[in-house]
């Protein structure tokens, strides 16, 4: 501002003034309306509530995917669903059974904190402590030790090829926080006094809340002082539960909510042709399946007395081949399905593609029944949940017409998941003849499927065996191949073993599986979205424009 | 006086028994709690350690005898889902059901008087026969539907009121409410008329009826006689006696309102109780259910009682009676 001046009239002084602070005054305009930092805010709005902040109390996908946004893992997916480094920047196997991670340098939990080997071993400790509902992530037979403050060793009594494989769930807590707060271990049911870390958190994660009123509202705020680099262009992200499927579309449409999830397959066609947001889709990791009573002498639920019809494999291979899964597919789903011939989705198991499903063939199927003894048919009673899965009571009372066709006459017993679980389940008896269930293997891996789902029940030797093989489908040849696979830590091998496994209980009709479920999450044209086949909706990937 | 007073609270407090021994057999049949705490590939031994954490692996009795020592001293121990105390969730989704409650009945109890008046002064007009027509609706239509139909209409369509919540909240001690901002108001609008839709229905009738039934009396014949004006005559002395039962149906219904917010409630995702609620059952929430049943039993017998006594105290026809052993 260095000009010329009139000293008569001292106008220079004056201008260089008004200059200067127009200039500073369009500077900052300028600043404010360029700046990055102001960043915008998602509004989210789920079906489920965000229960609690401890992060080992409730497993559930919703609840696991918010506190992803604030706490985090050693390990964690990428988009695909790979595992990639997170807290631990990389690891090894010095021996089979000693794994060795290196922690990441300079992470600060959010209330500044530093993050070290300790709060890995406590956490570790927490995960198993009574009250966690998160006890399967972490292997109970593993020893954490202190090796130093950066480096943590694993020490396993044997080789486990699937240590690591839920330790993207398992989100590393601060020790010192914790004791702090006594919040040492996660809140059991029966407490009496209310749990610190339900409604308060400490991570080390891209966002922090700022404000939390349990099943009403949540706001994520962004952490500036996050170790990574941010995919999002968000400053804050408002959630709130909308529990009413009408009224969660309602507000899509109307612009209060950038993205839901949930959107009801009968409403997908009207969000897509609303001009304001999309529904992204795609292949979902469970499979829903049938499972028949295979152990009992005589079905629960059934006219047939003396004998169960489901030990004879025909039986079960013409209920099979009666299902017209297509129909299902274009009717039931309109479209949003994969059918599967196998009891695990395609993107878990890279042979899948060797399987097919047999060929929907009533004929046939009444044909077996008839060498199977059953001319005429029998009746059944199927149980059915009405509000777990997607249309899960229209697919099964489409089973029932498909079934009626070859002579099974089914009265379909379709309850709320709270009634239906209390009934099927191991703490209920086990008490179906014939039902539709869907599984996702928390592991991601085929051994899960193989050991918990389709493995033989023995409460003797090896309880979790079989634990939700509510059918108890059985073969002692398909159990060998997966204590192998338990073991095997070749993935070729491994991979080859699997199916052979697989291919036992295709044979063998065990189950019926249907199909993968689509996932349809609504989301604002504004807003761009990577959606991971597991539903975690993980808005730290999300931009948003405007 | 003070006899009937003391009958009728024990009376209440057997209600108070009654609907605590029926909520407490209903939840045998709500489900397993511990389903919709955990995963579903959560071990057995795993699901089993939580039973037995939560007291329900213990004999019925005992749990009922635990539960009613509990319950006698509003300890209404922990939610399952939340980890929280249910007195405490309660006290925090407490303010918005009051809240939207009383607009509801504030709102019904206005336009349904006004509206009531005018459908019986103007018998034959064409608005009266339309209110008449539209009352028929709104008694006969679901709430959950009139809900949805407004939240199309002002939301989606018009884009004027916001379709779930209770936008910005207030706090005021530990009481929030929405009722000093404006997104708080603009929230407030279609919750209350879906949930005041019945009763200012109902209203708008029962005005209408008794305002007929008193402008056919002697006294409205001696008043125009007189010759008072007919603004005197219809507001000072019709509609005055018109209004002692709408007030007592109103004081009654008032329970009503609080427990029928659940549905209104969900359709709006408005935090309050009855939405709680409707999650506890879904989710088999046992404390949040029974503290809540409880305490919807609490409110209705104490309206009932309190109603009963302001009538002694109204009437004094009803005084001599009751003083006089049945």
């Amino acid at each position: 501002m260095l000009q010329p001046c009139n000293a008569k009239s001292g106008e220079c002084l004056q201008m260089s003034v008004r200059h200067s602070l127009f200039a500073a005054t369009m500077a900052s305009i300028v600043a404010l309306v360029v700046s990055p930092a102001s960043g915008q805010t998602l509004r989210y709005a789920n079906q489920g509530e965000l229960k609690s902040l401890d992060p080992y109390t409730l497993k559930e996908t919703t609840t696991i995917a918010h506190h992803a946004h604030i706490y985090e893992a050693l390990v964690t997916r990428d988009k695909n669903l790979k595992m990639v480094p997170a807290l631990a920047e990389s690891w090894e196997t010095p021996e089979p059974t000693r794994w060795r991670f290196h922690l990441r340098h300079g992470v600060k939990f959010h209330n500044g904190d530093p993050f070290t080997a300790d709060d890995v071993l406590f956490s570790a400790d927490r995960i198993r402590a009574k009250g966690s509902n998160f006890l399967s992530n972490v292997a109970a037979d593993a020893k954490f030790v202190k090796v130093d403050d950066y480096t943590v060793d694993v020490v396993l009594p044997a080789p486990n090829p699937i240590l690591m494989s839920q330790w993207d769930g398992w989100y590393i807590m601060d020790k010192k926080w914790c004791e702090e707060n006594n919040s040492v271990a996660p809140t059991p049911a029966s407490a009496t006094t209310p749990s610190y870390a339900s409604l308060h958190e400490n991570g080390t994660g891209p966002f922090m809340i700022e404000s939390h009123q349990p099943g009403v509202k949540t706001v994520f705020k962004v952490n500036p002082n996050w170790w990574g680099k941010p995919e999002h262009n968000l400053k804050e992200i408002v959630f709130t539960p909308i529990a009413n499927d009408a009224t969660r579309v309602a507000a899509l449409l109307s612009g209060e909510v950038d993205v839901i999830e949930p959107v009801p397959i009968q409403d997908i066609q009207r969000v897509n042709a609303s001009g304001v947001a999309k529904v992204m889709s795609g292949p979902e990791l469970r499979t829903i399946f049938l499972g028949m009573d295979e152990v009992r002498n005589e079905l629960l639920y059934s006219s047939v007395k003396g004998k169960n019809p489901f030990k004879d494999v025909r039986v079960r291979e013409a209920f099979y081949k009666a299902i017209d899964i297509e129909a299902i597919k274009s009717r039931v789903m309109r479209g949003l399905s994969t059918p599967s011939a196998l009891m695990i989705a395609p993107e878990l198991y890279p042979l899948s593609k060797d399987f097919v499903r047999p060929k929907y063939d009533p004929d046939g199927a009444k044909k077996l029944l008839t060498e199977a003894g059953y001319p005429d048919g029998f009746e059944l009673t199927m149980d059915c949940p009405n509000d777990r899965y997607v249309n899960d009571a229209a697919i099964c009372q489409a089973v029932v017409g498909m079934l009626a066709r070859i002579g099974v006459k089914i009265n379909l017993l379709a309850q709320p998941k709270a009634q239906y679980f209390a009934k099927v389940l191991k703490p209920g008896g086990f008490q179906t003849s014939f039902f539709l269930l869907g599984w996702t293997p928390a592991t991601m891996d085929s051994q899960n499927v193989l050991h918990d789902v389709m493995g033989c029940r023995d409460d003797e030797k090896d309880p979790t065996r079989g634990e939700a093989n509510l059918g108890d489908y059985c073969n002692k040849d398909l159990d060998a191949l997966t204590d192998k696979i338990t073991f095997e830590t070749d993935t070729a091998k491994r991979d080859q073993l699997i199916k052979q496994a697989y291919e036992i209980a295709s044979k063998d009709y065990g189950y019926i599986p249907l199909h993968q479920q689509a996932l349809a999450w609504g989301v604002s044209n504004k807003v761009k979205l990577t959606q991971r086949a597991d539903n975690q909706v993980l808005l730290y990937w999300a931009t948003k424009q405007e | 006086m003070l006899a009937f007073t003391l009958r009728r609270a024990i009376q209440a407090i057997g209600v108070m028994l009654a609907v605590g021994i029926i909520s407490f057999s209903m939840f045998r049949f709500a489900g397993d709690p511990v389903n919709q705490m955990v995963s579903i590939d959560t071990s057995y031994a795993e699901r089993a350690a939580i039973r037995e954490s939560l007291g329900l692996n213990d004999p019925i009795p005992v749990q009922f005898a635990r539960y009613f020592v509990n319950a006698a001293q509003f300890k209404f121990g922990i939610s399952y889902q939340f980890r929280q105390p249910v007195a405490d969730l309660l006290k925090e989704r407490m303010p918005a059901t009051l809240e939207l409650a009383t607009c509801a009945t504030i709102l019904a109890l206005v336009f349904g008087i006004l509206m009531g008046v005018y459908s019986a002064l103007r018998r034959d007009s064409v608005l009266a026969k339309m209110l008449q027509a539209v009352s028929l609706i709104g008694i006969s239509l679901p709430t959950f539907l009139i809900g949805i139909l407004l939240i199309y209409l002002f939301a989606v369509i018009l884009n004027w009121l916001p379709s779930f919540g209770r936008g910005e909240v207030v706090k005021i001690g530990w009481w929030s409410t929405g009722l000093l901002t404006v997104s708080g108001l603009k929230a407030l609008i279609m919750p209350s008329i879906t949930l005041g839709l019945f009763q200012m229905t109902l209203i708008m009738r029962l005005v209408r009826a008794e305002m007929l039934e008193v402008l056919r009396t002697d006294y409205i014949r001696f008043a125009r006689a007189r010759g008072l004006t007919t603004r005197a005559i219809h507001f000072g002395h019709a509609l005055r006696n018109t209004l002692v039962p709408v007030i007592t149906v109103v004081g009654l219904q008032f329970g009503s309102v609080i427990a029928f917010a659940i549905i209104t409630e969900t359709v709006f995702q408005w935090p309050g109780m009855g939405l709680l609620f409707v999650q506890a059952v879904q989710n088999v929430d046992i404390p949040i259910m029974a503290a809540y049943l409880l305490m919807v039993s609490l409110i209705f017998v104490t309206i009932n009682l309190v109603v009963d006594i302001l009538y002694t105290v109204v009437d004094p026809r009803l005084r001599s009676t009751i003083s006089r052993p049945a």
